[in-house]
């Protein structure tokens, strides 16, 4: 209660719904696995209204005019980082892209350092890229500028898994009670340990289909003590695709090969390659996802990839509408963390 | 003439006699001199005297494995920083670890760091030299020059002997000496570019893990090529519960084995990676304070290495003390470095164990006094117990005086500790070393020090 | 707080008959009328003037809805952000005039944002601004062409119009301050 004073500035609060993201309450984005149904489920109406803007002629809106959004990516990434640019762009705010291996970084200036001094820059929002699992967690505990993880290690990719929920609610209609089926390298692979997180939030059944080397290790006892549900696990492809609703394909990294986890790519695809036919046996209209950048040929057909079930090239302009969404629900506003 | 010291009320217990009695103790040039009951020890006119009612007074604690990083290291730790911080902890004599640089794989390497112990150490400082030439694992070191410079065992701690046929022919070559031979359980293959345990937590923070199985193919193979050669064989830092089965099984067939557990691998699981219950984080952390090798494993982990302090399978807890500076550690988990700062908050960790009733009072002084010193044997003399006649090493401790870990007041160089912040219940009051007072608590006034 | 009702049912309807004559007066016609609605309220009362001229003209125009969260002057300031509704708009408005449709009047400062994001959706011949309510307090030098009711107030008191496709009934009421206090809530 406090006794109304005379304002300079009369907010127009009035003739608007009253403000009300109470439900959000994050100051980074780091992974899924702190989101609540309601705070995805809000994060996802807010791209519904970011995409429209990306339809019209002038992609562009004043809300961020004045911030400055800067993208650390200590390892290269062409579409992730343009997409975050973009985004930042569409909303009016400055941005610059700091390439890790041509700047102090690489002399050795350390983590923390390269992120104060971006602080004192004037960095608003930092979008970071990480080799390291863990590395945008070691900066949100060091400095407060708002952090978005656009990919760390082995660990988080959480816009990414948004924008698959996304893409998925904008056909199927719905999150729960569907099927997703991830397969190929789920143990090497961010984007399926955030999907996990988040699809699971939501109510999707996920099946999990990979060779015993490229599967989570303790996985049985993970999902138990992260009280995760509705995961299963099912090495045959043609066993884990019936009935999907959404079949994901991961991307094998040569180097899985290299490294021993699989004898050949010949034998991976034989037994993991999404075709045709093997999408025959999930539903009729079962969408077919990839993170990119895709492996034609490899874990996924030519055909499928570019097929009719196939929302590959949509979900990387959807990718654009959540992370206008993310910047907008972490920075379009006064920072009310310290 | 140096005053004597009486000890007063002291509630002594000393394994190695068996003793759990209230008595005082005289010490005298150096020893001591006399235990008796309470008033019956007849007392100099300028002895300083000790209260130590509600203490207890026990051998001084040896730590058979601590990393003091002199030559080379001297920004994480000195054998002067390192020798306070060991005095802190209740520790009297230390066995430092080989691999400094250059590594202590010759006499002379031996002889300047015993040199610098006795100019700067507080406490009594032994050495264990290197297995193979510069650790790589490919020539044995010249092992009984090494012995005669003194050396309690022979280690190449940090990198496992990798070839089977090299750790054979140290066990034949040394045998007769009856020194251990201390190897740094990791299978390579299998550990390399691990962080930490592999199981579902590295699985959660999407690291790299070393499995259990790594340590155990190691303990295996030595046990094996123990149980061959007749050598002694120490295993260092156990953390699992396949090789406490492993040591209990060789122990059962007569092999020369002994084998130590460190408090951290007693008291923390690998979930305290993921935060710590001192701090309220909003975010996971990945703490590196919490990085170490061989690294925390389960509470199942835990368990069976407190059942095999309990039934002899484990001889002795040692702490491992790898002093870190804070660049090493302020890091992404992936490339900090390995190793906790472990000797200030050894004691205060442990009789967590003892207030929980996992295990006796009487069972954790004796892994710290007279089991290590039964490893290292006589020749550096009576080692680990208050027998009158034997050097006075003597540590006293409050069993349940309540202080909260912080890091910033370690005398080590290391703050690198997973327990920051942590209550504890359990401190170490008076250090005494050689007869004289290396370290008291602020909160005892003891006269001339 | 107590409240009082300044417009009742009939009035409103009333406002929003004479306002629907005085578009199509001034347009002389109802030919390329575009009626965008202000999230939230004045999207049903773009919908009611766009009945009510087809029924005067037999035109039907289009009807959009703008939510211009993105466009406020004072996000940075606020503690919470506003949440978002898709805007929509469902024709080119290039060369049409746009007749912007608001519940209330205010400082003019809402007004001020949906004129940029009309102006990012294309370039329209006109853009006019027909209103319920007025109530003063101008911030900007902006002006309403169309006004269903003027009601001077003081700013401590406070505007609500309810509609029925939002809050069940049609009415507009004034509420006013207590003696001492106010609560200072949304």
């Amino acid at each position: 209660m406090k006794t109304i004073e005379p304002k300079s500035v009369t907010p127009i609060a009035e003739t608007f719904p009253p403000p009300s993201i109470s439900s959000w309450n994050h100051h980074h984005v780091l992974d899924l696995d702190d989101f609540t149904r309601e705070e995805i489920e809000l994060t996802l109406e807010i791209t519904d209204a970011m995409s429209e803007i990306l339809t019209r002629e002038v992609k562009k809106v004043p809300t961020l005019r004045g911030k400055t959004i800067i993208n650390l990516f200590y390892e290269p990434s062409t579409r992730t980082r343009s997409s975050f640019d973009l985004a930042a762009k569409n909303l009016s705010a400055d941005t610059i892209s700091l390439d890790a291996s041509r700047s102090s970084i690489a002399k050795g200036e350390s983590l923390i350092d390269s992120l104060r001094t971006l602080r004192a820059l004037g960095a608003d929002v930092v979008v970071m890229r990480h080799s390291q699992s863990g590395a945008p967690y070691l900066a949100a505990q060091h400095v407060n500028t708002s952090i978005i993880n656009a990919g760390d290690g082995w660990h988080a990719h959480p816009s990414q898994a948004l924008l698959d929920l996304y893409t998925i609610r904008r056909h199927l209609g719905k999150l729960a009670d569907l099927k997703v089926v991830l397969i190929g390298d789920i143990k090497h692979s961010r984007v399926a340990h955030s999907n996990i997180w988040g699809m699971t939030t939501m109510g999707a059944k996920v099946t999990l289909c990979a060779p015993q080397t490229l599967l989570p290790y303790g996985l049985a006892d993970f999902t138990n003590q992260c009280h995760i549900p509705n995961i299963s696990i099912e090495p045959r492809i043609e066993v884990a695709i019936k009935e999907a609703d959404v079949v994901m394909p991961l991307r094998l990294q040569l180097e899985r090969q290299q490294s021993g986890l699989l004898p050949t790519l010949r034998e991976y695809i034989h037994l993991y390659q999404l075709n045709e036919k093997r999408l025959s046996l999930a539903k009729p209209n079962a969408l077919v996802m990839h993170p990119g950048p895709v492996n034609e040929g490899i874990e996924i057909s030519l055909e499928v990839a570019h097929g009719a079930q196939s929302v590959i090239e949509e979900q990387v302009t959807n990718g654009i509408a959540i992370r206008m969404a993310l910047f907008y629900l972490v920075a379009g506003g006064k920072s009310n963390e310290t | 003439m140096r005053p004597d010291l009486l000890i007063k009320n002291a509630l002594i217990i000393d394994p190695s006699q068996k003793t759990d009695r209230v008595a005082d103790v005289m010490i005298s040039q150096g020893k001591i001199t006399r235990i008796g009951e309470k008033g019956t020890v007849p007392v100099q006119k300028d002895s300083i005297i000790i209260d130590v009612a509600g203490f207890v007074v026990c051998p001084g604690f040896i730590d058979l494995h601590c990393h003091l990083r002199e030559p080379g290291f001297e920004d994480k730790e000195t054998i002067a920083t390192g020798t306070r911080a060991a005095a802190a902890g209740g520790f009297t004599t230390l066995c430092c670890m080989p691999n400094t640089n250059p590594p202590l794989d010759t006499r002379a390497t031996i002889d300047y760091v015993k040199q610098k112990a006795e100019a700067d150490g507080s406490v009594h400082v032994l050495n264990i030299g290197c297995l193979t030439k510069g650790r790589q694992g490919k020539e044995l070191t010249e092992m009984y020059e090494l012995a005669d410079a003194g050396v309690i065992g022979f280690s190449d701690d940090g990198d496992s002997v990798a070839s089977s046929r090299v750790m054979h022919l140290a066990m034949e070559y040394g045998r007769i000496l009856h020194l251990p031979i201390i190897d740094h359980f990791e299978d390579n293959d299998l550990a390399n570019g691990g962080v930490m345990n592999e199981g579902w937590v590295a699985t959660r923070l999407g690291l790299k893990g070393i499995p259990a199985a790594a340590e155990e193919i190691v303990v295996a193979r030595d046990i094996a090529l123990a149980k061959l050669t007749g050598a002694r064989l120490h295993i260092a830092h156990v953390s699992t519960e396949g090789s406490v089965e492993l040591i209990s099984n060789a122990k059962e067939k007569g092999i020369a084995i002994t084998a130590e557990v460190s408090p951290h691998h007693l008291t923390l699981n690998e979930e305290r990676i993921m935060g710590s219950p001192a701090r309220k984080n909003k975010y996971l952390t990945y703490d590196t304070n919490a990085k170490v090798n061989p690294p925390l494993r389960t509470k199942k982990d835990i368990a069976a290495l407190i059942q095999g302090l309990k039934d002899g399978t484990i001889d002795a807890i040692a702490t491992d003390h790898a002093p870190h500076t804070s660049v090493d550690k302020l890091c992404e988990f992936g490339l900090a470095a390995f190793g906790i700062s472990g000797l200030e908050t050894a004691l205060g960790c442990l009789m967590n164990l003892v207030h929980e009733g996992q295990l006796d009072l009487i069972t954790l002084i004796s892994k710290l006094t007279c089991e290590p010193a039964g490893i290292i044997g006589t020749k550096h003399g009576e080692l680990g117990t208050l027998k009158p006649g034997c050097q006075a090493d003597i540590t006293i401790f409050d069993p349940n005086k309540e202080w909260v870990v912080d890091s910033q007041n370690f005398v080590s160089k290391g703050k690198n500790t997973p327990f920051d912040g942590y209550q504890l219940k359990g401190k170490v009051m008076v250090t005494i070393v050689s007869g004289n007072v290396i370290y008291h608590d602020t909160s005892i006034k003891i006269e001339g020090y | 707080m107590p409240e009082k009702t300044l417009m009742s049912p009939v009035d409103i309807e009333r406002a929003l008959v004479r306002v629907a004559h005085e578009i199509v007066e001034r347009n002389r016609g109802a030919e390329r009328l575009v009626l965008v609605g202000m999230q939230t309220r004045g999207v049903p009362l773009a919908h009611r003037l766009a009945t009510t001229i087809k029924n005067l003209e037999g035109i039907d125009n289009p009807v959009g809805s703008l939510d211009i969260s993105l466009y406020r002057d004072d996000l940075s300031s606020l503690e919470l952000k506003p949440v978002l509704h898709r805007t929509d708009v469902p024709t080119d408005i290039t060369d049409k005039h746009v007749i912007l449709v608001d519940d209330v009047f205010y400082t003019g400062r809402s007004i001020r944002a949906a004129m940029d994001a009309i102006m990012d959706l294309g370039r329209p011949r006109s853009i006019q601004l027909a209103v319920l309510v007025d109530r003063g307090h101008r911030e900007i030098p902006i002006r309403a062409d169309y006004v269903g009711k003027n009601i001077p107030t003081a700013k401590s008191e406070e505007i609500q119009v309810q509609v029925v496709e939002v809050d069940g009934e049609d009415k507009v009421i004034i509420l006013q301050p207590e003696k001492e206090v106010i609560d200072e809530n949304d």
